[in-house]
């Protein structure tokens, strides 16, 4: 199955005005796909994940369109609507999921109480619930638990197979890794690889980590104050990205083997913009060291080479 | 500039909260009330000026008691101690329970649970009992004495609440900066855990204000209050005392108990009120 | 500079304190001048009790601490403030490290008041604007602000700026950069570097192997309050020794080299050192706790005229 999504547009609504948390966002999603979505904070990643499952208020939607399949158009803006698709088509682990089971419900009985509520009966799904429990190495004894006896790690594996328990098409990861220890970290994200091929076919995964992406995405798409920046293969994004962005967070990043006294890194001055009010036009522009007039435009989200799309006028121009 | 919008922000929610608003508005009619009312009576309370046991009417607005005294102005002589004793004893159980609380709270280990021991003790002595006592003693009690009395005796539930929020903000970031800084632990107290700690202290306050209205009007109720003046409960207790409830004579004891509750329900609207303000999460978008 | 000695922390849980939790056991190792150490430790390993009992935050529960020879697990009041003249600390959330009902400024005003309080007006600004460029803020973006003006690199700069307002000697910096984004983690991270250049010491406490790489010269691995494994920073990465710090290598994820490889490269490593088998890693036959790890065996006569290298073979005889 695959995603696409056409110019969604989300906006946060204030006592201040409307915050434009999310704009013109236009990306695809192929079947079997593994989608890394990255970004500092504050750039809309968890913004896109929720619009496309989870759109309530105070988020506001403004246009777009969401189609699965090329056929089934979502109807993302209404909450009601979207209820036969959620959970069944696709699937969300919020961040903080592991920390928002409730504390006095036995893990069985929260995840009974959950299928119930989709009209899915839990004794039929047992089984298929238990081969779930050793594909992520948790013992069936959890599903007696309560979620304060299990670790950081057991709690987001848990949390992975409710997610994943219909077999969605699309499961959004959203910041899965981000509270675990390191060792937890790759058992966790090598886990939800695994998923990939027998629980749901494309994963969007959300993390301001990007050398886990690196290590188990297909793909990275880089965000930036609400507007992408790039989508790439993940290698392209790592060893030659084209976004003014991209490359300076790449290169921002320490990695093991470089030092200081060999090599300087450094980052990039300012800090982002305030979405209130946000600047016409790219909003990269203020930080970026190759801004011209044309970027007062907001450049479009185009494919460049085959697989590589990038919003940069400089690039574009580059290539033309 | 910033701490100027933060006020008027606070300030903003303030004045639009209902509860607040209502509620300010009743304690400040008594209030008012308490301070103009003896201008409007041309007579003491306890002065015998007519008939007994009339009921209102266009002379005496609140009736006669069953000795001919003025229910009225009895009425607005005794909101006065009612306040009086309110700020005073609810002030000084504040005050106390800050000490207590935030020395326990901040200090931990076995200045902790001595002053625990102590705030316990406190707290399951039967005021009553020791009212009694202290009433065999003191045959002349003013309300002075009773706003003391109220003080030491309730200030218990105002240092366990202060002292379970010091140990939280205790443990943050910027006490321990203010440690690292030098800071002696008494301006560390005052200067950064207080003032966090502010919206909590005048809930506190306005509780113990609260409470101890309800108290003295008990204590008048039942005759362990002070000995001379009028208050509202001691008004109560006359009447049920002179049999007010058996002549069938309500405007002897409604308007009191009446007032008492009015004004007591008003400040504990007040401060949910407060804390929708304080705490926005509460708000009512 | 700076040197711990059998360090531990006990806590006593459990009702009427019955139980003990040990937090730190019995730690050992010392900070040079101008060296930057990294403390390197996944949650609950113990990392930050040891910054806050150098910072004297948290009581010792028994070891010494040393600074400059100086034992300082024992200082109180007058003698803590000298204290903290030479030594400070900087946490990892901005935001909570500042009382957010006062200005940011106000961390000045409080280390204005207790160490300078003769200091006139006009000096003062000149320090605080002086101290305020070596750490890479403009004063007139940053003073006079509320905290939740400023962004989190801003804050922790500001949050340095005022350990250097100290002249100290020696700084703990717990997991300073970890809320920061990424694109300002490595700005305040050089500017720990420029700093230690120019004479400080600091405690780098991480669970980020990336960063302490990046920064620092000796590495100490802790794990559950016990230091597993401490060393030369390059040592400890290119050639990891004890299992855990194997096992935290081979986990942390990087940006040059997949999962696989990086535990590929360690097992040759391994071998290479030929501390094992040589034929452990394809060996058919081998089993968990035979020890064909970690001992290579020599020449065993299995049968007369018959000699093998096989471990398996040891039992037999």
């Amino acid at each position: 199955m695959s995603l696409k999504v056409e110019d969604l547009t989300v906006y946060y609504q204030t006592l201040k005005g409307d915050v434009k948390a999310l704009e013109g966002a236009t990306f695809t999603v192929a079947d079997g796909e593994i989608m890394g979505l990255a970004g500092e904070s504050g750039c809309g990643k968890t913004t896109l994940a929720n619009s496309l499952i989870l759109l309530k208020a105070p988020m506001r939607f403004v246009e777009g369109r969401v189609t699965l399949d090329d056929d089934e158009e979502l109807p993302v803006w209404d909450m009601e609507k979207m209820n036969p698709f959620r959970f069944k088509k696709l699937s969300i682990i919020p961040q903080y999921a592991m920390n928002a089971m409730n504390p006095t419900r036995k893990i069985g009985k929260m995840t009974a109480e959950l299928l119930e509520s989709r009209g899915v009966s839990f004794k039929k799904t047992l089984p298929e619930l238990k081969r779930r429990l050793d594909l992520v190495e948790l013992t069936h004894d959890v599903l007696k638990m309560y979620p304060i006896e299990l670790s950081g790690g057991m709690k987001q594996r848990m949390v992975m197979v409710l997610s994943t328990l219909m077999n969605p098409s699309l499961l959004i990861a959203d910041e899965i890794t981000s509270a675990l220890d390191v060792s937890t970290q790759k058992a966790v994200a090598e886990m939800l690889v695994k998923f990939r091929n027998q629980c749901c076919n494309s994963a969007i995964v959300i993390t301001h980590d990007i050398s886990i992406l690196y290590q188990i995405a297909d793909s990275i798409m880089i965000m930036y104050a609400g507007q992408l920046a790039e989508k790439a293969s993940t290698d392209a994004i790592i060893h030659s990205p084209r976004h003014p962005y991209t490359k300076l967070l790449i290169a921002s990043l320490p990695k093991v083997g470089v030092k200081y006294s060999e090599r300087r890194l450094t980052g990039i001055p300012g800090s982002p913009p305030l979405l209130l009010d946000p600047p016409i036009g790219c909003r990269f522009r203020e930080r970026c060291p190759v801004a011209f007039e044309k970027c007062l435009d907001v450049p479009p989200f185009l494919e460049i080479e085959k697989g590589h799309l990038v919003a940069c006028w400089k690039e574009f121009a580059r290539d033309a | 500039m910033k701490k100027q919008k933060k006020k008027n922000e606070f300030l903003y929610f303030a004045l639009r909260n209902n509860k607040l608003r209502i509620g300010l508005i009743v304690v400040l009619f008594f209030l008012v009330f308490a301070a103009v009312g003896p201008m409007l009576t041309d007579h003491s309370p306890r002065e015998y000026v007519g008939p007994a046991g009339q009921p209102p009417s266009s002379e005496y607005w609140f009736g006669t008691t069953t000795f001919g005294q003025d229910v009225f102005t009895q009425f607005v002589y005794g909101l006065y101690p009612v306040f009086l004793v309110g700020i005073l004893g609810g002030g000084l159980g504040t005050l106390i329970g800050m000490l207590v609380g935030f020395t326990a709270g901040y200090r931990g280990g076995l200045v902790d649970e001595g002053l625990n021991v102590v705030t316990n003790v406190i707290l399951v002595i039967p005021a009553f009992a020791l009212l009694l006592i202290i009433a065999a003693y003191l045959t002349v009690r003013g309300f002075v004495v009773e706003s003391i009395f109220i003080g030491l005796t309730a200030w218990p539930w105002a240092a366990r609440a202060i002292r379970a929020q010091t140990f939280s903000l205790r443990t943050r970031d910027f006490v321990d900066l203010a440690r690292l800084s030098g800071m002696k632990p008494r301006k560390i107290i005052f200067t950064e855990i207080a003032p966090n700690m502010m919206s909590y202290l005048v809930m506190t306050f306005i509780l113990q204000f609260g409470g101890a209205i309800l108290i003295a009007a008990t204590l008048d109720f039942i005759g362990l209050g002070p000995t001379t003046g009028i208050s509202l409960g001691m008004m109560m207790q006359y009447a049920v005392l002179w049999g007010a409830l058996q002549l069938g004579m309500w405007w002897w004891f409604v308007p009191p108990g009446a007032a008492i509750a009015a004004i007591v329900g008003a400040l504990y609207v007040m401060n949910v009120g407060l804390d929708e303000v304080f705490n926005p999460k509460l708000r009512e978008m | 500079m700076l040197r711990l000695d059998g360090v531990s922390k006990v806590y006593k849980v459990g009702t009427f304190g019955g139980k003990e939790l040990h937090a730190v056991c019995d730690v050992n190792f010392d900070v040079k001048d101008g060296e930057v150490v990294s403390l390197i430790g996944e949650s609950g390993s113990g990392k930050t009790t040891i910054g806050k009992m150098i910072l004297r935050l948290i009581s010792i529960s028994s070891g010494a601490i040393s600074v400059n020879g100086v034992d300082i697990s024992t200082l109180k009041k007058g003698a803590l403030k000298e204290y903290y003249r030479k030594v400070q600390g900087v946490f990892q959330d901005p935001f909570s490290s500042y009382n957010p009902i006062f200005k940011a400024d106000r961390v000045f005003r409080m280390i204005r008041e207790e160490f300078y309080p003769e200091m006139r007006g006009r000096e003062w600004n000149d320090k605080v604007e002086n101290t305020l460029k070596a750490v890479g803020l403009n004063p007139d973006d940053v003073l006079n602000k509320f905290p939740h003006q400023l962004s989190g690199g801003q804050l922790q700069r500001f949050l340095i700026a005022r350990a250097l307002l100290l002249d100290i000697q020696f700084l703990v910096a717990d997991e300073i950069i970890s809320m920061l984004d990424a694109s300002t983690r490595i700005d305040v991270l050089n500017l720990l570097a420029d700093l230690k250049s120019r004479g400080l010491s600091i405690l780098f406490i991480t669970h980020d192997l990336s960063l302490g790489y990046y920064i620092s010269e000796r590495a100490a691995i802790l794990y559950r309050g016990c230091v597993v494994e401490i060393g030369a920073t390059e040592k400890i990465y290119d050639n990891p020794l004890h299992p855990y710090t194997r096992m935290l290598m081979a986990s942390v994820p990087r940006l040059d080299k997949k999962w696989e490889e990086v535990k590929a490269e360690l097992k040759a490593k391994q071998a290479e050192l030929g501390s094992g088998c040589v034929y452990y890693e394809r060996c058919p036959e081998v089993e968990k706790g035979e020890g064909c790890e970690r001992r290579r065996p020599t020449l065993i006569e299995a049968e007369r005229e018959h000699f093998v290298a096989c471990s398996r073979y040891l039992e037999a005889e």
